[in-house]
């Protein structure tokens, strides 16, 4: 029995996907549970299975393109019915030679009740609709002929909105002024082809410059950050934290947590731990604009951003404030290698709340951070460097060498405003800046 | 080839005394059965049922004349006592009328009596009258080309021989000389129109002459004549002599079904003068009368029908009606289409 | 392979598939000596006895109940109308009885037969002998219902119904018999219930039909190409079950859709084609579905100047081509 194979419902508040590279092609043979296709969704790449057993027959959703979940992306037959559609399935080009589909043979008619009867009746040939009332009752379709210039078809309106094209601006060849399907075919065309003869040709002409189709992930990123860039305004704050004491005691307690736990002691579960503390006495950095209310979130799901092959992407660390630093160490040293390696799971990326970008591992000081909607703020910790500061003590100033850093805010100036973004960023220097060698960090 | 009265020939094999016996069994235990079913209507339990008492002795003798191992039963609606004859348990009988799971003649698709037995030839594809007389007569002509010596019985009621398809039938059976039992059990009513209303003639079976078989015209409520003129019309059929029309009349006992009320067009005499004409009742007096039966043992048959219905109707009410699922199966075999 | 008319290739299937199993039998009027008033069964009788080339009486509901009879017990009856106008007394047979016996019975039994049915007008056959019938059985499940309008393929769907487990309803254009002559193979083949054929390809529209419609489908959609218009024609060949997928996929690629049928329009085929379109189609029409059919009148009348009023014709078509490329 064929069936077809839709795109799951994978994530909340995800409704579309694109497809990447198909695993299995028509005519192959697929157990259930086998990876059929790769899919990416602004929160997850990963591999759809196969739901049962059988031969795959058809794949509808092409790799790049984008589709709903739900949508029909394959079809499949059961094993127990191997048809593999013969000579059934006729593509536009098959069709029958003349001589199969047969000729006319003159004066070879039927009689009325199954003789031979060359009916002389009429010796003028049928009478054609233009001359008489023969045309009665036929063409429903066109008996409301579509004399009207305005009124777009069905697959007009599709492709203009694909190719966003302006409608009013095309000069319809069809009837009464009408803008016809080939019409919006020939101007995205001419756009095209326009297109391209308007840039500096010789460059291409020359081979000096590369072009790169972007990657389905990629296109994915780019959707992403202009939605973020185009709907959330952006404000910007950075403060400077004196992390000596976190160093110090990272350099204290290293080889005992690692021989401990069985996990790598990096800053990151540290800062984490810190910012989600943070993010509960500042629950509007925990937030989300919706539909003209702000949404404050219960859960503390903080996103760690991480640079993998395909793009940037997202794991998500659940209940980052209930954790301790033992723990969330031991959740990154899952997820983190995970995701570099594209074997992430939904639940991995669903529910982020805030995102914490960790750009000082790549040696940046500084960086303006776009937020990742529908967040409402994105911090980042830069490099920790080593510079000389100026300390006040009883009166007098010195000057000492202490491990700098900088955090940055990126926050949604329609729900927060400077003084609270420098109110949650206090909270996490003093939060930071508290721990010393013999601080008891569990 | 006129109409005759019952006068059975004397080549005709007799009944035994215990096999008469058995046969009465049949019929108490689908008597009780049949009110079981229209008990179970007033309960709300059983849709629609259309009762057989009244019928069974000419049911059962007409099946103890055939071959069920080899020949053909187009059943209608009131053959309730034909198919137990045929071998249909009461927990089968009453998974029809319950419309459950394992309901063997449609899975519960079809009205009770509706669909294709499990184990004997007999189907009954409709619920439209004499539908199947045609169809009957395409069995037979099936068998007459295969050489098969198997005959078809094909049962109607008074009122499906008005019907078009019946003359058809006939007509093409007489035609083909084929090995088929035209089987009317007459009881004088189509649903509440009378006799008289239905045909201007006395009898269906003086119609018989019009397409060249015999008519013969049997008291359906007398076990050993039924008997004896099926097997005569069965040992006709076999020996390739062609069709056989047999008239058995009979007393509806109960309204047309479960959904009628016969006192609207029947007068109180006419109702109560049918008991007279009760065949449980006339059979359990021959068989007294021949002393195979007393009051005692009598008494103890019907004690274990009773019985033996309640346990049926125990086991069937706990049982499961078809899933939903069910409903998309065999719908036609697939061939290449896409239902 | 061999050129052959429409009856030509009916006769030669039914010889092939008779001499092939023995359990397929003919019956029907006028189909022994006579050989069918259309020579369908011409020669059958003397080459198979009058056992399996069966004359019925003039009794239409009989034959197809019968052939009912026969095919729950062992055979495969093929069963002639003479004329599709006189089938609605073996109606209740067919869409009442013979749909249903498989269902019915949860299976247990079914019913191998096949009925064929020679239908439609342009014949000067007046009322009751032109009428198109196939809604009625195209609208009831458990019924297969064709129509071949090639010789091609009358061979390969009368093999396929022939072989098929369950009733099938073939329906033979009476106007096609002689007046279409093309290649069939020598060979045995099928072809399978439920696939429509791309008979012409084309990128403009679509046109949809069946029956004698194709081939002046065919006629409209050459003289089409001169002005400039490529039109696809599509020949459903099975009418139920439909090929939704290649209608689909034909009028989702040309955006425009014109369905000509020799039946009266009002919930008929194209009604049905019409709203598979619809549903499937929506965002890639360019154009409304367009229907041609005759106008809403008992078909047909017998007067030459009327049946020909009333009949669509290669003009008729190629005006509703015209019209619908304009849109």
């Amino acid at each position: 029995m064929a069936f077809n194979i839709e795109l799951p419902h994978v994530g909340e508040s995800v409704t579309e996907a694109v497809i990447g590279k198909w695993l299995k092609a028509p005519g192959d043979t697929i157990e259930k549970y086998d990876p059929l296709v790769e899919v990416i969704t602004d929160k997850v790449a990963m591999d759809v299975p196969s739901p049962a057993t059988g031969i795959l027959t058809k794949i509808f959703a092409t790799e790049g393109e984008t589709v709903l979940m739900g949508a029909v992306i394959a079809e499949m037959d059961t094993a127990e019915e191997v048809v593999v559609a013969p000579a059934s399935t006729q593509s536009a080009t098959s069709s029958p030679s003349a001589s199969r589909i047969g000729t006319l043979v003159q004066g070879a008619n039927v009689g009325p009740t199954g003789g031979a009867f060359l009916d002389t009746s009429l010796s003028t040939p049928e009478p054609t609709p233009a001359t008489s009332d023969a045309g009665k009752g036929i063409s429903s379709g066109s008996r409301s002929s579509l004399t009207r210039k305005k009124g777009f078809s069905p697959v007009v309106t599709r492709l203009a909105a694909e190719h966003d094209v302006d409608l009013d601006s095309l000069i319809g060849t069809g009837l009464g002024g009408r803008v016809s399907k080939k019409d919006v075919l020939a101007a995205v065309e001419h756009r095209r082809v326009s297109a391209s003869t308007s840039y500096p040709r010789g460059i291409i002409a020359e081979g000096e410059d590369e072009i790169i189709e972007p990657t389905p992930i990629r296109r994915m990123i780019a959707d992403h950050m202009v939605k973020a860039v185009s709907e959330i305004p952006h404000a910007w704050s950075a403060i400077e934290v004196d992390v000596t004491g976190m160093v110090e005691w990272r350099t204290a307690n290293k080889e005992r947590f690692e021989s401990e736990n069985g996990v790598r002691l990096t800053y990151l579960p540290i800062a984490l731990s810190v910012v989600a503390g943070a993010l509960r006495s500042n629950p509007r950095l925990n937030s989300s604009w919706l539909d003209g209310k702000i949404v404050l979130k219960k859960a503390i799901n903080v996103g760690v951003a991480v640079a993998a092959d395909g793009g940037l992407v997202v794991p998500v660390v659940h209940n980052a404030a209930d954790a301790t630093v033992t723990e969330l160490a031991g959740v990154l040293d899952g997820v983190v290698p995970r995701s570099r390696s594209g074997n992430m799971t939904i639940e991995d990326v669903r529910g982020g709340t805030f995102t914490l970008n960790n750009t000082g591992s790549l040696g940046s000081v500084w960086g303006g951070a776009i937020i990742n909607h529908p967040q409402a703020a994105i911090l980042t910790t830069e490099a920790i460097v080593k510079r000389p500061v100026v300390i006040s003590n009883g009166g007098n100033d010195d000057i000492v060498v202490r491990s700098m850093m900088n955090i940055c805010l990126s926050f949604d100036h329609r729900i927060i405003d400077g003084a609270e973004a420098s109110e949650f960023l206090q909270s996490v220097k003093s939060g930071i800046e508290a721990i010393s060698s013999d601080s008891d960090l569990r | 080839m006129s109409a005759t009265a019952n006068n059975p020939s004397n080549t005709t094999e007799q009944l035994s005394g215990a096999r008469l016996l058995e046969l009465y069994q049949t019929m108490v235990l689908s008597r009780y059965l049949d009110e079981r079913v229209w008990l179970l209507n007033r309960q709300g339990k059983a849709a629609i049922a259309a009762s057989a008492q009244g019928h069974e002795a000419t049911q059962v003798a007409c099946v103890e004349a055939t071959d069920p191992s080899k020949d053909h039963y187009l059943i209608y609606y009131r053959q309730f006592a034909a198919m137990m004859a045929l071998g249909t348990t009461p927990e089968e009988m009453l998974r029809g009328f319950l419309a459950k799971e394992d309901d063997p003649m449609s899975a519960a698709r079809q009205f009770p009596l509706h669909g294709a037995h499990p184990r004997v030839d007999l189907f009954n594809f409709s619920n439209v009258i004499a539908t199947q007389l045609p169809q009957a007569a395409g069995v037979a002509l099936a068998d007459k080309l295969k050489g098969s010596d198997a005959v078809t019985v094909v049962f109607f009621g008074d009122g499906a021989s008005s019907q078009g398809d019946t003359h058809e039938a006939m007509n093409f059976a007489g035609v083909h000389k084929l090995p088929l039992i035209f089987f009317c059990e007459n009881n004088r009513y189509a649903i509440s129109v009378p006799i008289e209303k239905q045909m201007r003639v006395e009898s269906v079976a003086s119609r018989a002459v019009g397409y060249g078989f015999p008519g013969v015209l049997v008291d359906g409520t007398d076990v050993v004549a039924v008997h004896e003129v099926t097997k005569a019309a069965v040992d006709r059929a076999r020996a390739g002599e062609g069709p056989t029309l047999i008239e058995a009349s009979v007393e509806r006992l109960l309204p047309h079904t479960t959904d009628d009320d016969h006192t609207r067009y029947r007068s109180a005499e006419d109702i109560a003068h049918m008991a007279e004409r009760d065949p449980v009742k006339i059979l359990s007096a021959l068989l007294k009368r021949r002393d195979l039966l007393n009051d005692d043992s009598d008494a103890e048959i019907h004690a274990a029908s009773k019985k033996r219905v309640n346990v049926a109707t125990d086991t069937v009410d706990a049982e499961p009606y078809p899933s939903v699922d069910t409903m998309f199966d065999h719908v036609v075999d697939s061939v290449g289409g896409n239902f | 392979m061999s050129e052959q008319t429409v009856i030509e290739a009916v006769r030669a299937t039914l010889q092939s598939e008779m001499r092939r199993d023995g359990s397929v039998i003919v019956l029907g009027e006028d189909v022994g000596s006579r050989g069918g008033v259309f020579l369908a069964t011409d020669g059958l009788i003397d080459e198979f006895g009058e056992n399996r080339v069966i004359d019925t009486p003039l009794a239409e509901s009989s034959i197809c109940g019968v052939a009912l009879g026969a095919a729950v017990n062992g055979f495969r009856p093929i069963a002639e109308i003479q004329f599709a106008d006189f089938v609605w007394p073996a109606i209740n047979q067919l869409v009442g009885e013979a749909s249903k016996v498989r269902y019915g019975t949860n299976g247990v039994k079914a019913a191998p037969m096949t009925v064929r049915i020679p239908y439609g007008g342009g014949v000067r056959g007046g009322l009751y002998h032109s009428q198109s019938i196939e809604v009625l059985f195209s609208h009831t499940p458990g019924l297969f219902v064709v129509a071949p309008a090639t010789p091609y393929d009358a061979k390969g769907l009368l093999a396929t119904a022939i072989r098929t487990d369950d009733p099938v309803i073939v329906l033979e254009h009476k106007r096609t018999y002689r007046l279409v002559k093309g290649d069939v193979p020598d060979e045995d083949y099928t072809i399978p219930i439920g696939k429509a054929e791309i008979k012409r390809p084309g990128t403009d529209m679509t046109i949809v039909t069946y029956g004698l419609m194709l081939h002046y489908s065919l006629q409209a959609a050459e003289m089409a190409a001169v002005n400039g218009i490529d039109v696809e024609v599509i020949d459903l060949r099975t009418l139920r079950p439909l090929d939704e997928d290649a209608i689909a996929e034909s009028a989702s690629r040309t955006g425009k859709a014109l369905i000509v049928q020799e039946d009266t329009p009002a919930v008929s085929i194209s009604s049905e084609v019409a709203a598979i379109i619809g549903e499937r189609c929506f965002f890639d029409l360019d154009g409304p579905i367009t229907r041609l059919g005759p106008p809403e009148l008992p078909p047909m009348p017998f007067s030459p100047i009327q049946e020909a009023a009333f009949m669509p014709s290669p003009e008729k078509i190629l005006a509703a081509i015209t019209k619908l490329s304009e849109i």
